[in-house]
């Protein structure tokens, strides 16, 4: 009877210090999806904040200089749920602004505008790279959220159910060649 | 930054994954961050100043071979002695999924960590059997790349989730100033690897090698690398084996002088390859490539752009591209050019600055790497709350 009270109490703690284990998983894996979040939003600002500081330089045509303000400015200015089509249409219009390397040399030729460029260069490079890992993130935490310990035992507590950030990310050709 | 390098490979043998942490460490040991590499080594043998020894790596049967990996007891106390006295701001592990020091990294730290993947192995049964292990330690990784578009498939395939290319980085001045040598020079086919390793495709430039003579008397095939000769040309008839010349294992500058004098580099690989570095030095060297279609070759030959390709294993089409290429030179000329021009993208200063993007992305706001407490046994967790 003790024996069997015993083992009972085993399995028990087993059983216990395995869901705190994976309590404990699922926990680093919410705060690497936030720093990744952080890093992506981070990215993001700066692309944006570039893309509207050329727009309004002076050195790009008028019409160029709008489409890119507008984009620029309807990404920083989006709200949660359309954050994904203002990012993804600034992608477009930085595509269509520099889609033409003499642009990027025009760009680069001006005042501080090789400084400029540089950092649009970095910055259009690095956001997909801080989505892939935010995404990736998002996908390790969303496979060990789905099994049933997790369901059934409601380890992830209040945390919201991690969402992917998709966007069109699609860098312009002509910024990120770095032809020696 | 400091930045802590996990090798799973023993230092003191050579290999692709050794040289390029080798490279990249200096790399950025050049640029003033402070770099710590911890490899698994021999304690005799001399190390660089940056190289941590985890011990000697045990030789065991591993997916079909025989493998030098580091775990156990030791090994384990030796990686977490290493992260706690570096205090790092990322660690970067190579190949974290071989069951070494690189998965024992993993599982012993937590904080930024980048990890690169090397090979791109076909799922092994034991890493499906260990899946659950390995993705507890796998999830830690906060940002992962890939050294090919084909690795990143694998990867992705296997482990799931999804990961950044970067290609592995040469030195490209270093071969593109090498000083030819005249005594390679003139109709000569070049070749480096391991002869007796099917795979590096020797055996396959072999067969076709009587039909190039047939058309081109005077071609020669200089070999550079280690492995029984005679058995290489055992198959040769022999009056042509005249026609091949071994070099042995060659120095890293003869190797760079070696490709800047052949009139043709011809990689006939037949798989097993997941990047291709061997042709990206050939190229920085200006020698015109013809390579085998695999997928990892094709990608760095920029689908045949930056170099010819013939089907894999194909000895007649190899034979016939390497005869009329050599009879070519206008084509010879315009594939060295187009291939010093697509290199430069491999070159350590976009590389390395690429992986640095990825560490200042995945540190920007995240507290720096420590020892995982969670996982120094159950004991811990009666203890006192640490937090």
């Amino acid at each position: 009877m003790t024996a069997t009270l015993i083992w009972i109490l085993v399995a028990l703690v087993a059983i216990g210090l395995y869901l705190s284990w994976t309590a404990g998983r699922l926990d680093r894996l919410h705060a690497r999806i936030d720093a990744a979040r952080a890093a992506l939003d981070a990215q993001l600002l700066r692309r944006a904040s570039v893309a509207q500081e050329l727009a309004t330089a002076g050195v790009l045509d008028p019409a160029a200089s709008i489409v890119l303000y507008e984009a620029a400015h309807a990404a920083r200015q989006a709200v949660e749920e359309q954050r994904e089509v203002a990012e993804s249409e600034l992608s477009q219009a930085l595509r269509a602004v520099f889609g033409e390397s003499q642009q990027v040399d025009a760009v680069k030729a001006a005042p501080g505008g090789e400084e400029a460029a540089v950092e649009l260069a970095e910055a259009v490079r690095r956001v997909p790279m801080a989505r892939r890992f935010h995404n990736d993130a998002v996908r390790a935490a969303r496979a060990l959220r789905r099994h049933r310990k997790v369901r059934w035992f409601r380890l992830a507590g209040h945390a919201p159910f991690p969402m992917a950030f998709e966007m069109d990310d699609e860098p312009p050709a002509a910024l990120i060649e770095r032809a020696a | 930054m400091r930045i802590g390098i996990v090798c799973p490979y023993s230092w003191d043998v050579p290999g692709g994954v050794q040289f390029h942490i080798r490279d990249l460490a200096e790399y950025f040991v050049r640029l003033g961050h402070e770099v710590s590499v911890l490899a698994p080594a021999d304690d005799e043998t001399p190390l660089p100043p940056y190289v941590v020894s985890a011990g000697r790596a045990v030789p065991v049967p591993y997916n079909g071979s025989v493998a030098r990996l580091n775990f156990g007891f030791l090994s384990a106390a030796r990686v977490r002695r290493w992260l706690h006295e570096g205090a790092f701001d990322v660690i970067h592990i190579h190949e974290p999924a071989s069951p070494s020091l690189g998965l024992l990294a993993c599982w012993a730290a937590q904080g930024p960590i980048v990890a690169t993947f090397h090979t791109s192995n076909p799922r092994s049964r034991a890493m499906v059997a260990a899946y659950s292990i390995l993705q507890a330690a796998l999830e830690k990784i906060s940002a992962r790349i890939a050294v090919s578009e084909y690795a990143r498939r694998t990867l992705v395939e296997h482990l799931g989730g999804d990961a950044v290319v970067i290609p592995n980085g040469v030195d490209v001045d270093f071969f593109a100033r090498a000083e030819p040598e005249p005594a390679w020079q003139g109709d000569t086919i070049g070749f480096v690897g391991r002869i007796d390793e099917p795979r590096k495709g020797l055996p396959v430039l072999m067969r076709a090698l009587p039909k190039i003579l047939a058309a081109r008397p005077q071609t020669r095939l200089l070999v550079a690398g280690r492995g029984d000769e005679k058995e290489a040309v055992e198959d040769l008839p022999a009056a042509l084996r005249s026609r091949v010349e071994f070099l042995g294992m060659v120095s890293d500058e003869d190797k760079a002088r070696f490709l800047r004098s052949v009139d043709l580099y011809v990689a006939p690989n037949t798989g097993g390859e997941s990047f291709g570095i061997i042709l990206v030095e050939a190229m920085s060297a200006g020698a015109p490539v013809l390579a085998s279609d695999l997928d990892a070759f094709a990608q760095v030959l920029d689908r045949g752009a930056a170099g010819e390709l013939f089907p894999n294993e194909d000895t007649d089409a190899l034979a016939e591209a390497a005869t009329a290429l050599l009879a070519d030179p206008e084509r010879r000329a315009k594939l060295s050019e187009r291939g010093s021009a697509h290199v430069r993208r491999f070159d350590w200063s976009t590389v390395g600055a690429d992986i640095m993007s990825v560490y200042e992305t995945v540190t920007a706001g995240a507290a720096a790497v420590a020892a995982d407490e969670r996982t120094t046994g159950l004991w811990s967790r009666f203890g006192p709350a640490r937090d």
